[in-house]
């Protein structure tokens, strides 16, 4: 689950991670009660939505002018911003954060996350404040600094002077070295105790008054750990998720909307993405991947068919379904249960296999509903490109 | 011969009384596997068809000599059921449990660092060495004896893979699901020595999929040390880059973990890659020359 900037820089805040003063605002009434509030020289509002790029596409403004910035929420409330990040159709902002600016000495970039290789979380840090890190990475490995954290002990001092160290912080400013370590200690209990996939800052900087201040923030929080926290889930913006995959999760179905036209619906995350993968081969694209699971029923194979057939796109259905501990059987009597109550008016192929198929696929045969059955995944993914036409 | 389990491995079930734990449990004592014991707290006494429940996987150690420990125990407390496994002296722990957060894998995975114990899963559908022991959720009935070894992240597809292996004709002899989570106990490179040493074993199956460089680290290890033939499909070359594709593990991030990749550096290695997860059966007869 990804959070805005303002809810990730009120987690840095609680953390002891210093933030500039700042507040989310709604309306132009509310930027300009929070501006004489603020009473600062120079007033940052940024367009808050879950994509990077903001800057560049016109959402964030800077002003000197106390009485600008109730035209600037006004202007930005309500914008669609197309960034790098939010594909062609943009994302509608919905909120700003309304902030003090600051003086900026250097640009630095910072980063937590877990090292898939050794399972131990890692700092990732960067003197390229400010850049895309996987550009510094590529072009510039040699000025990316990793800190392993050894999760058995936690962040050890040595670990922040290995970093700041790194950085060069010793030469650029001496007085922020002991403000900047206390800040990594503070963001790994962040990292750890909140259950963060990532905790990104970029840049952070140090200001001409020699302090450390998280200028950006990004946070992502592990799905599996947010049972743990109940402010966190408050976080969650709805507006930020596209609807169709709000739905599937209220049916605990998972589904991640893509842009083909061939509807798919499997159980088992690897053969959903290798079924998205054989429709692709067979000259077609995937609308969408989706996992009903383990424990299929009438019930999620119904909430399946309606959030396909929701999707414009969908021109055709292709059920694979391998039966193991879920019989086929079952999935047939669903499959047919459910076209009854969903009007089906796209082209289906049903593919069956394992447990019971056989019977799973006579049922389906003698239904009298309009459909395709197979046995074979190639042979499957032939007859639903066939039925709906070929890629452009 | 076989890997990691046999029909003298004997088994402790934890959360041995819960829906899935008793389903599973009887599943794989019907299959022919040496469920010996099960463990949930406060139930030592009671039955689940003839398998002795204890109330801690030291009491179920004891009385039963098990060695090797499944776990259907739900999310929030599968870690202290890993820690607790370990500590009680099982040398195989086979985690089926979805949904662990990952900054509790990354606690136990330290934890067990160093010591003589081996950790698959979790979100796995776990081990079978086809027709002496199921350790798990696979279906046994499609599994047949035979020649190939199956490693894999994924639970279904794998089914797909030995149901295509068991059609030709060309069996199996272990299958080890090492799961869908970033953060997980067994990676490809430690379960391919092992193949590449069991006498049994002529061809290796490998199926990966988009997210994390497990991959990448397989085709390093292969190109160095393995001789026999390794067939692979990655799932997800039309995956999206920064959506997590249903494993919590699969997805491609700063542009790293795409199938492509993926696929390049296993071609490199020497390893038949199939593109077509429908052929992967016809790869592996192929390779062995039948």
């Amino acid at each position: 689950m990804n959070v805005h900037e303002f809810q990730a820089k009120q987690l840095f805040a609680q953390f002891g991670v210093p933030v500039p003063r700042g507040k989310e605002i709604t309306s132009p009434e509310a930027a300009t009660a929070w501006a004489n509030e603020l009473n600062t020289p120079v007033f940052v509002v940024k367009a808050q939505i879950h994509a990077g790029g903001r800057g560049k596409a016109g959402g964030v403004k800077i002003t000197k002018d106390k009485s600008a910035v109730a035209g600037f929420a006004r202007e930005l409330i309500g914008k669609t911003l197309v960034t790098h990040q939010t594909g062609p159709k943009g994302r509608t902002v919905h909120r700003l954060l309304m902030e003090e600016g600051a003086n900026i000495a250097k640009e630095l970039y910072l980063s937590i996350l877990v090292d898939r290789d050794t399972g131990w979380p890692i700092f990732i840090a960067s003197t390229e404040g400010g850049m895309e890190i996987e550009e510094v990475a590529a072009h510039t490995p040699e000025k990316i600094i990793k800190e392993p954290i050894d999760p058995a002990v936690g962040f050890q001092g040595y670990n922040g002077r290995n970093i700041a160290f790194a950085l060069g912080l010793q030469n650029l400013e001496p007085a922020v070295m002991g403000p900047f370590t206390k800040m990594l200690g503070n963001l790994y209990r962040l990292f750890m105790e909140k259950n963060c996939a990532l905790v990104e800052i970029n840049p952070l900087i140090i200001t001409k008054e020699k302090t450390v201040v998280a200028l950006d923030g990004k946070v992502s929080f592990d799905d599996n750990g947010l049972f743990k926290h109940e402010d966190v889930q408050k976080m969650r913006d709805l507006n930020e998720e596209e609807p169709l995959e709000i739905e599937a999760t209220a049916n605990n179905l998972n589904y991640v909307k893509l842009d083909g036209n061939i509807g798919c619906m499997v159980n088992g995350a690897g053969l959903a993405m290798a079924t998205m993968d054989v429709i692709k081969l067979a000259g077609s694209e995937p609308a969408n991947f989706l996992d009903v699971g383990g424990g299929a029923t009438k019930e999620t194979v119904a909430a399946g068919f309606r959030i396909l057939l929701k999707d414009p796109n969908v021109k055709g259905i292709f059920i694979n379904i391998f039966g193991g501990i879920v019989r086929c059987e079952r999935i047939a009597h669903g499959v047919i249960e459910a076209a009854k109550e969903v009007k089906i008016n796209v082209p289906l192929v049903v593919r069956l296999q394992g447990t019971n198929a056989e019977e799973g696929r006579k049922l389906l045969a003698d239904s009298g509903l309009k459909l395709e059955v197979a046995n074979d995944l190639w042979e499957a993914a032939q007859k639903i490109v066939r039925l709906t036409g070929k890629a452009a | 011969m076989s890997i990691l389990v046999n029909k003298n491995t004997r088994v402790v079930v934890q959360g041995i009384t819960g829906k899935e734990g008793s389903f599973h449990a009887t599943q794989c004592k019907a299959y022919g596997t040496k469920v010996v014991a099960g463990v949930t707290p406060g139930k030592a006494g009671q039955e689940v068809e003839g398998i002795p429940v204890f109330n801690t996987v030291r009491d179920a150690v004891k009385k039963e000599q098990c060695d090797t420990s499944l776990i259907f125990v739900p999310p929030p407390f599968c870690a202290d059921a890993i820690l607790e496994a370990a500590d009680a002296g099982v040398k195989l722990i086979i985690c089926i449990t979805e949904g662990i957060p990952v900054n509790d894998m990354v606690r136990v995975k330290r934890a067990l660092s160093g010591r003589d114990v081996r950790l698959i899963g979790p979100n796995c559908p776990g081990v079978i060495t086809v027709d002496e022991a199921k350790i798990g959720i696979m279906p046994g009935f499609i599994h047949k004896k035979g020649v190939v070894g199956v490693v894999s992240r994924s639970g279904t597809l794998t089914y797909e893979a030995v149901h295509q292996l068991s059609t030709l004709g060309l069996g199996e002899t272990t299958c080890v699901g090492i799961g869908g989570d970033p953060v997980n106990g067994t990676g490809f490179v430690d379960v391919l020595p092992l193949f590449e040493k069991d006498p049994e074993t002529q061809a290796i199956v490998m199926i990966g999929e988009i997210g994390g460089d497990a991959e990448e680290k397989a085709a390093e290890f292969i190109k160095k040390h393995v001789k026999k033939p390794v067939i692979s499909f990655i799932a997800g070359i039309t995956a999206p880059p920064g959506r997590r594709m249903g494993h919590a593990g699969a997805i491609i991030s700063g542009g790293k973990g795409t199938a492509t990749e993926k696929m390049k550096a296993l071609e490199t290695a020497g390893v038949t890659v199939v593109k077509n997860p429908a052929e992967i059966g016809n790869a592996v007869k192929k390779a062995l020359g039948r």
